[in-house]
């Protein structure tokens, strides 16, 4: 309990905030490092999710590369990538990278997948482009999974990012690392604190998102209704006559 | 009019759904499709809009062929109405109804206005602009649909089984709604069913599907009940089974100027109205009394037979 008061000491002492090593510097390092890989992750794992979803094609391929994805030792391939380039942010961007799609894309394609086909057929039938059924039915439809993907990718890039304080660079990891190194428990402790409430706040604010990105009538799950009393349909014939696409 | 010449469709599985399909379906006038499950009538119906190509053949509307253009502007001047609404959860009703009309680039305000008119049209309630799909009733939910298929103002209509996933009441109520929409409106309907009383409600043309999409027959509903082409046509709309062929019944005693008809299998049909016990169009002095006497001895007959 006292190193659990020690390290709140530590925390909410104004001499640890301001500073190159302080903790607001470390915050905005943790947070650079967590916004880069996330926006490179989202530019390729939802287009590619999307594009699985939309089509159907390469689903296999997707989930095994992605499960494959996810059983790597992120600090094993760091130190694996540091071999070849050398100290930097590149190689702990490529391995949040590498961390953050295999959720992105699954949200994706499976966000797409559970959109009823008959919502589709009847968008095609009355005259949607792909692309708008893309744009205007699959996504909004798919919106939930598709941010669940997100708030769960994010989550594990925050906590991940606390490596970067093992490969020479800040962020609240460091915290950890400097902690352990120097048995300055209060100070690892203190550092752990700041991940997780930064994880738990950055998840606060994604879930406000998320409440103003999912289309009212999807957020109310007022979706299920139709879906369910929805007859079995003669799904092969939008299936294996797919429209020509008029993008 | 929309023109089918020789049109065949295989899908990809080996299937044969429509062989050698050839019809003209009349400007301004209902075609009912009606046959049984896996007969090919959907598929018909779905070439008329591009929803799926056929494998040889070809389809005019008008003189032109369908397959000239783009198959999403095709699918825009057409309106699709089908089974459980197809309406998308995520929009209100009134933007499902200006669905299209936005897609064609028209001002949202007057999207709206018209949309609003629409449900006017198909008998919906105003309040329920502003409701999403699945705070409606199947019944609304088609009639929903039927207005965003009115929306671009379409000549021809398509209609994939609209009514088949409503009780009989409200089925009932909404095919009435169709005729009378039908008779103000005068657009070229195609419709796709297998309730044959719903054809012959429905329908200026009937054509009646085997297995391939092979007409069995085509004509207005009196000719195919007075004439029947075949015993496919006769089994299909009941003929065979006395079903079509109507008595009065004598056993029912007669309350007020109206008589019970039974069926040929006996099932009570409807009542007729026979003001002072003779029915119209009988010659004076033929009572109902003797001419129930006559046929049900006829049936007892044919059921000694």
């Amino acid at each position: 309990m006292n190193l659990f008061l020690d390290a709140l000491n530590f925390l909410f002492d104004p001499a640890n905030l301001a500073g190159s090593n302080g903790i607001l510097s470390r915050l905005v390092d943790h947070l650079w490092y967590t916004g880069l890989s996330m926006a490179v992750a989202v530019v390729i794992g939802i287009p590619l999710g999307l594009l699985v979803g939309h089509t159907g094609r390469g689903r296999n391929a997707v989930v095994a590369v992605s499960s494959a994805a996810r059983a790597l030792p992120t600090l094993g391939l760091i130190f694996l990538i540091i071999l070849y380039t050398g100290l930097g942010v590149g190689p702990l961007i490529v391995v949040l990278v590498i961390l953050a799609v295999p959720p992105l894309l699954a949200g994706a394609y499976s966000g797409l997948e559970a959109v009823n086909r008959q919502t589709i057929d009847a968008a095609r039938a009355i005259g949607m482009t792909e692309w708008q059924i893309l744009l205007k039915v699959e996504m909004p439809l798919a919106m939930p999974l598709i941010f669940g993907g997100i708030r769960s990718a994010t989550l594990q890039v925050i906590a991940t990012a606390t490596i970067a304080g093992y490969v020479g660079l800040t962020g609240l990891g460091r915290f950890l690392i400097e902690g352990l190194a120097l048995r300055d428990y209060k100070l690892a402790l203190a550092g752990a604190i700041l991940v997780i409430a930064l994880a738990l706040c950055v998840d606060a604010i994604l879930a406000l998102a998320q409440r103003l990105v999912v289309p009212h009538g999807v957020a109310r799950g007022l979706t299920r209704h139709t879906d369910e009393s929805a007859a079995p349909t003669p799904r092969q014939h939008g299936r294996v006559s797919p429209a020509p696409s008029n993008p | 009019m929309i023109e089918f010449h020789s049109v065949t469709k295989r899908f990809p599985d080996g299937t044969l759904a429509v062989e050698d399909f050839s019809l003209v379906l009349p400007s301004r006038k209902t075609t009912v499709f009606v046959g049984s499950s896996g007969c090919g009538k959907t598929t018909l119906l779905r070439m008329i809009n591009r929803m799926i190509d056929p494998t040889s053949g070809s389809i005019a509307i008008d003189g032109v062929d369908i397959a000239s253009g783009s198959a999403v502007a095709l699918r825009r001047s057409i309106g699709y109405v089908m089974q459980n609404s197809g309406l998308l959860p995520h929009r209100r009703v009134i933007d499902n109804v200006a669905t299209v009309p936005l897609l064609k680039g028209v001002k949202k305000a007057d999207a709206h206005a018209q949309a609003m008119e629409l449900l006017d049209t198909v008998g919906l309630d105003r309040v329920l602009a502003y409701r999403y799909p699945s705070q409606l009733s199947g019944g609304q939910q088609q009639r929903v649909g039927v207005a965003r298929g009115l929306a671009v103002n379409p000549n021809i209509l398509l209609m994939d089984e609209p009514f088949g996933a409503v009780d009989p009441i409200v089925r009932d109520d909404l095919q009435q709604e169709l005729l009378r929409l039908q008779h103000d409106l005068d657009k070229t309907v195609v419709f796709v069913t297998h309730d044959i009383d719903e054809a012959f409600l429905l329908g200026d043309q009937v054509v009646i599907l085997e297995k391939g999409a092979q007409i069995a027959q085509v004509g207005t509903p009196k000719e195919i009940l007075a004439n029947p082409a075949s015993d496919f046509v006769a089994s299909f709309i009941g003929a065979d089974r006395g079903k079509r062929r109507l008595a009065v019944d004598s056993s029912v005693a007669r309350s007020g100027d109206d008589v019970v008809l039974v069926d040929g299998a006996g099932y009570v049909a409807g009542v007729i109205e026979a003001p002072g016990g003779v029915l119209p169009g009988a010659g004076a002095g033929v009572n109902t009394d003797s001419l129930a006497r006559s046929v049900s001895n006829k049936t007892d007959q044919a059921g000694d037979a």
